[in-house]
């Protein structure tokens, strides 16, 4: 203890004499972001972080929001969460996402549909493309494989971990830390079933916007891909901004691209019918 | 005494044997060390496939970790069945089928009024199955995750495309578990009538374990 802090007030005026760092990680309260889409109002704004390589972070989102994820320098991984904020026993099946649109890469225009025949989020515009519905997130056992550690507490934190994190700050359980996508980092499927993974780096500022289709939960954890090949645990920071939008009318493009999906939505908007 | 073909090739002792009626779930405690058949009977049949550590049910049958192990979506002889926690809970000891799939899922009564139309939704369903085993030991809704569907054929083309396809199984054919710890299996024999995995028409599986 040094002589400064020594005493309540000291330490008071030591923790007090923090406000205002800025660190490359970190939320912006009240958010603030100088490059939103034209005809986005400053006040739509809802979210505004930067998650750390290796963090995470979760948030509940209204239906209409839109969440838009920057990987800022071409690095970063976003192993993501979904769950229906009223009801979180209904979440994201990624096996219905992909057998239901006859299709296992995502990309603009695509569903993230629930176990409960609806979906609950949609892309509305993706310039990555290399995204990943199998691999699901690194654990602590595959990290400590490969890096020699995987704990939270340590310099190489995991994917599952970190989602339980989240999930657990909003009373969730590891029961219901569910199969994810990943975005950002792709897996591609030989004829022999064999994953190529895509883990870049790729070019800094590739940019999706998803679409929350009903309230939701989201938890992001931005750890290295199970697959990634290099020896040394890599990651980048990752930018999510959201911001409040219309819930989709029913001439929408997205939401009439397919007969599946339009029961999709269908089943979304008979959710809401109460 | 006829020798029963069911039983080629598994050594030990039968310790449970029992006919699966078509579109019935199953639940059974299978202890490390032994090994669990599943006979297609008739052929084709979709056996949707959970698994539960028998010490800590959230520890549970993982497809993401299991693909992501093997760097193949395919489960073949010799994969090994991992959990959430990346533990090896099951290994595929032999099969007389090439491969099976883990991505395709369980039909469910919702998710059938996305593929076909809400005429099917009072259809019965595997997710209807996984939940009335499980909530026979307490498990609920948010213990169902991605499962295996043995026996059944889900290729991935380059663009990505995927679907269930004609099956590769055929009467007989089996698939044999080696269980690498003490695990709860829980099956749905699949009820699906829309789609090849069943031929359109399903039908029992038998399950042998033998100690």
């Amino acid at each position: 203890m040094t002589d400064i802090l020594a005493n309540p007030l000291a330490a008071r005026d030591h923790a007090r004499g923090m406000a205002g760092t800025v660190v490359e990680a970190m939320p912006v309260l009240p958010p603030v972001a100088d490059d939103l889409p034209a005809g986005v109002p400053a006040d739509a704004l809802v979210w505004e972080e930067t998650i750390a390589a290796g963090g995470y972070a979760t948030r509940r989102l209204s239906r209409g929001s839109r969440l838009r994820l920057i990987d800022l320098k071409g690095d970063a991984c976003a192993s993501l969460l979904i769950f229906n904020a009223e009801m979180p026993t209904e979440r994201l099946n990624i096996a219905d996402t992909v057998k239901v649109q006859w299709n296992a890469y995502l990309g603009q225009g695509k569903l993230l549909l629930s176990d409960m025949g609806r979906v609950l989020m949609s892309i509305m515009e993706d310039d990555a493309g290399t995204h990943d519905s199998f691999c699901g997130a690194s654990n602590a056992a595959t990290n400590a494989a490969k890096y020699g550690s995987g704990d939270n507490s340590g310099p190489h934190p995991n994917g599952r971990d970190r989602f339980l994190l989240g999930a657990a700050k909003h009373g969730l359980q590891r029961r219901d830390v569910h199969p994810c996508v990943t975005l950002f980092k792709g897996a591609r499927i030989e004829p022999d079933g064999a994953i190529v993974p895509q883990i870049g780096p790729f070019q800094p500022g590739r940019t999706m916007v998803l679409r929350a289709e009903m309230d939701v939960i989201v938890v992001i954890a931005n750890c290295p891909h199970v697959l990634d090949p290099r020896t040394d645990w890599t990651v980048t920071p990752l930018r999510a901004t959201a911001w409040r939008g219309p819930v989709t009318p029913v001439d929408d493009p997205i939401r009439n691209a397919t007969p599946e999906g339009l029961r999709a939505f269908e089943n979304v908007e008979d959710y809401f019918r109460r | 005494m006829s020798v029963d073909p069911h039983l080629s090739g598994l050594s030990g002792t039968v310790v449970h044997d029992v006919i699966v009626p078509a579109r019935a779930p199953w639940l059974h405690h299978v202890a490390a060390g032994q090994t669990l058949r599943i006979v297609d009977l008739e052929g084709n049949q979709a056996v949707d496939f959970l698994l539960y550590a028998a010490a800590d049910d959230a520890e549970r049958y993982s497809a993401q970790d299991t693909v992501a192990a093997q760097g193949n979506l395919f489960l073949r002889e010799g994969t090994v069945l991992r959990s959430n926690e990346g533990r090896p809970m099951m290994t595929i000891a032999a099969t007389s089928v090439d491969y099976h799939d883990t991505i395709g899922g369980a039909c469910s009564c919702e998710s059938n009024t996305l593929r076909y139309g809400h005429h099917t939704k009072a259809e019965h369903a595997c997710v209807e199955n996984f939940l009335e085993a499980n909530l026979s030991e307490g498990r609920g809704k948010r213990d169902i995750v991605s499962n295996i569907n043995f026996f059944m054929n889900v290729p991935v083309e380059e663009d990505g495309s995927l679907g269930i396809v004609d099956g590769i199984s055929a009467p007989g054919l089996t698939v044999d578990l080696h269980a690498e710890m003490d695990v709860v299996v829980v099956v749905s024999n699949c009820p699906q009538i829309n789609n090849p995995c069943n031929g359109f028409n399903p039908t029992p599986v038998r399950m042998i374990v033998t100690a």
